[in-house]
């Protein structure tokens, strides 16, 4: 099937508001090229379970698509129109399954040398489209906080090294209640600016009690769905001929309720969570490295105002099969390459949040817990210095956000 | 917008950043190394091959790549104390190899192997479509099987000596040995001990294919490698990480085959598939210390000391940090110039030392490069010699 053969009737396997949508925007639908819907239809078959932020985008991006002038049109997606797909690609079930048709439309771009055209078209649409539709300005200037090394008491290496030159290196803070001087300084931030998932608290370990005003994912919270999943990918990968890609596709298509998440609650926070462990690499096995994803996600999709990310300790590295059967749920902790981890997952955490719309006004700490070294960046801290001052964690978070 | 978030980072060509990449390397070394641009030397002395059994030629390449900042660049320097001290200064250093073709590890090896952009299924146990470096170099001198040997990781390499080519194919390839495999079959019931042998990364943690071992792996140990399983097994567990055991198994084939194309293959460093970068940067060390290991057991075994030329690459490299569609160091998906751009380090016989050439190179020069070297003719193979090294 092409885009223009699209109907109304066969968006009725998609949820309500995303068939809605798809409907409601139907004309436009059906003029974009096959290698290019499928992408955004992976979006919209989502829109049910987005964040609003994410809803309100894909409400902008299609109002402006619909807007274009036919010759408009051709413009903007010639490029992609160039692009050569194959006949098996077409007969795709693309519109009930564009996540798998995007993987395997991946794999011909690769494998038929037009990946690097294929990139050159979206980041010339991306540069397009976030030129003519403006994006969400945050309602108050950001603040990410990491905190690293949960466990380890001393470190006799470099810390922070890729952050520093962006801000001021404290050595001397005062560490006392530094986890719960931070978790108060943005829970006061989630009373001032009550934005939905506009506030973050990504937990390495068992999260500690906190308002129900923050967003709160927590590794240790969702042991029972990653033993599930694990369970079942390990069923998966005994299947005679079945490769990654088969199996990533089987994940995609598992829904929260087959690993253990309650069929009440926030449906929303579920899919995130949900997404984080099938499509996430490591976040099944590893705390630290599901830590950073979890950051990168949230800020990727909610773009929250605030975002506080404390990575634990993750286990020692064992073979695969070992890690993916789980069979020794008491496994040893490797508590120094779980910092090391961390470290580099901070700087990322900065990085992506450096992406969102107000990166100029934004701020960011990171804090090796329970030690006196914090690096702090924004606007109130200059870039390359130090210094020796004692003051209090409470104090570095208060500064970042004035 | 939502279908395609764009980075905020400024962006450059991919051939402005290969160059870059390639700048920050040459720079780095020629601060460092004592090296000098190769294009400032002038007679070069030819290493080419008269057909003489005694010839050596060793390829190392190592899957997933490692970054410039975790090696090359100023920061990542601790991290690759071997190949900046003891193997730059005796090398001729290629800043610029770019892979234009898939970046999947085993796909990426083969493209290496044939000289050719394979197309294959990545995940697949199949033959590259071409033929390989060790098909042309056996029929065209007509080498013996034992004269060619992989050693590779375990997943789904086990095809890469041979391809499917009517022309070459059954019968004119490599032998090729995997390690774990021979650790499996050696290996009682119920054994522990060797688990930090088997670590099987691959380019997805989700999925970990099962390991075997057969009679038939056994039997080659024995023969080929003159190797008790029980000595086999008691030097196993003083090792460290799977690409240990590979080098100890190309030391024991050094030994006993003295074949004259050997092509390793090391992997340890695709664990940043899980995200854990103290685990990336430990195997780039671990990786560092054996490509300098290798180096000395070459220049130690009296077939190979003189006479061997040692070629040493990434088959690709890792995303950028900057690029918004990747996470970092943890894969190689988005086909951004970090990841397509690697270097390539040759040392030994012939080879001009100290010399830094930043042009670009593409992946598939390999083995035309050493068809002229070797002396056989690679007629399918889409590279370019390397003029450098002639």
């Amino acid at each position: 099937m092409l885009p223009r053969e699209l109907k109304p009737e066969l968006f009725n396997n998609y949820p309500p508001e995303a068939k809605g949508l798809a409907v409601e925007n139907l004309a436009t639908l059906q003029e974009l090229p096959l290698s290019f819907l499928p992408n955004l239809l992976r979006e919209i078959i989502e829109y049910d379970y987005k964040f609003p932020l994410e809803r309100q985008e894909i409400g902008k991006e299609l109002a402006k698509l619909g807007s274009l002038a036919p010759a408009q049109m051709q413009e903007w997606f010639r490029s992609f129109r160039d692009l050569s797909l194959s006949t098996k690609l077409e007969h795709f079930d693309w519109l009930n399954q564009p996540a798998q048709f995007v993987e395997q439309l991946s794999a011909h771009l690769w494998s038929t040398h037009q990946l690097d055209a294929f990139r050159k078209a979206a980041k010339e649409y991306g540069d397009r489209i976030q030129t003519t539709v403006s994006p969400e300005q945050p309602v108050t200037s950001r603040l990410g906080i990491a905190v690293i090394g949960q466990g380890l008491s001393a470190y006799e290496g470099l810390l922070f090294r890729k952050l520093r030159d962006y801000g001021t290196y404290f050595k001397n803070i005062n560490p006392e209640n530094g986890v719960l001087q931070i978790l108060k300084a943005v829970t006061a931030r989630a009373e001032t600016y009550p934005v939905p998932y506009g506030h973050w608290y990504v937990e390495g370990g068992l999260a500690i009690e906190h308002s129900p005003m923050l967003t709160c994912v927590s590794y240790q919270t969702l042991e029972p769905m990653r033993v599930s999943l694990l369970r079942n990918m390990q069923t998966e990968i005994k299947r005679p001929g079945l490769g990654p890609e088969e199996l990533r596709t089987n994940l995609a298509a598992l829904r929260p309720a087959e690993v253990g998440f309650g069929k009440q609650g926030d449906v929303v926070l579920n899919h995130f969570q949900m997404k984080l462990l099938t499509e996430g690499s490591g976040t099944q096995i590893f705390s630290t490295t599901f830590v950073q994803w979890a950051a990168r996600e949230a800020l990727r999709r909610a773009q929250p105002l605030t975002l506080f990310a404390r990575f634990g300790p993750r286990q020692r590295q064992r073979s695969m099969n070992e890690l993916l059967s789980n069979t020794d749920s008491s496994s040893e902790l490797d508590l120094m390459g779980s910092l090391i981890d961390a470290d580099m997952g901070a700087y990322y955490n900065w990085i992506n949040q450096q992406r969102l719309p107000g990166a100029d006004r934004s701020s960011f700490v990171a804090w090796f817990e329970g030690s006196r070294q914090t690096v702090a960046i924004g606007p109130s801290f200059a870039r390359g210095a130090s210094s020796n001052s004692a003051v209090t964690l409470g104090e570095l978070v208060s500064w970042s956000i004035s | 917008m939502e279908s395609f978030k764009c980075e905020a980072f400024p962006t450059r060509s991919l051939r402005d950043v290969a160059q870059s990449l390639s700048c920050s390397r040459r720079d780095f070394l020629r601060s460092t190394a004592s090296m000098v641009l190769g294009g400032t030397l002038g007679g070069a002395r030819p290493f080419l091959y008269t057909g003489s059994t005694k010839k050596k030629v060793i390829v190392v390449t190592f899957g997933g790549g490692a970054r410039d900042q975790e090696t090359f660049a100023h920061e990542g320097q601790e991290n690759i104390p071997h190949m900046l001290n003891e193997l730059a200064p005796q090398a001729s250093f290629f800043t610029q190899v770019v892979n234009r073709g898939i970046l999947g590890h085993y796909v990426a090896t083969a493209s290496l192997a044939t000289g050719v952009y394979e197309t294959l299924n990545n995940f697949a146990s199949i033959p590259p479509q071409h033929p390989t470096i060790f098909e042309y170099f056996r029929k065209d001198l007509k080498r013996p099987p034992t004269d060619a040997w992989v050693v590779a990781p375990s997943n789904g390499f086990s095809r890469i000596g041979e391809s499917n080519s009517r022309s070459y194919g059954p019968g004119w390839g490599a032998q090729v040995v995997l390690p774990k495999h021979l650790l499996m079959a050696a290996m009682s019931e119920g054994t522990t001990d060797y688990q930090h042998l088997l670590r099987d990364s691959y380019e997805t943690p989700l999925f970990a294919p099962q390991l075997g071992g057969s009679e038939f792996e056994l039997r080659q140990l024995e023969t080929v490698m003159k190797l008790s399983v029980g000595d086999f097994k008691t030097h196993a567990k003083t090792l460290a990480s799977p690409d240990e055991l590979s080098i100890y198994i190309v030391q024991q084939l050094m030994r006993q085959q003295a074949p004259s194309l050997i092509w390793v293959t090391m992997h340890d460093i695709d664990v940043a598939h899980t995200g854990a970068y103290s685990l990336y940067i430990e195997a780039i060390r671990r990786t560092d210390r054996l490509c300098s290991q290798l180096w000395k057991i070459a220049q130690s075994e009296p077939e190979y000391a003189g006479n061997t030329m040692m070629l040493v690459l990434p088959d690709f490299g890792r995303d950028s940090d900057e690029e918004a569609g990747g996470n970092g160091f943890q894969h190689h998906r988005t086909g951004d110039p970090s990841s397509r751009t690697t270097w390539m380090m040759a040392l030994g016989t012939g080879v001009r030392e100290g010399a830094i050439y930043d042009h670009p190179l593409q992946s598939t020069d390999l083995v035309p490069t050493l068809g002229s070297i070797m002396g056989f003719h690679a007629p399918l193979s889409q590279g370019q010699p390397i003029q450098d090294l002639l």
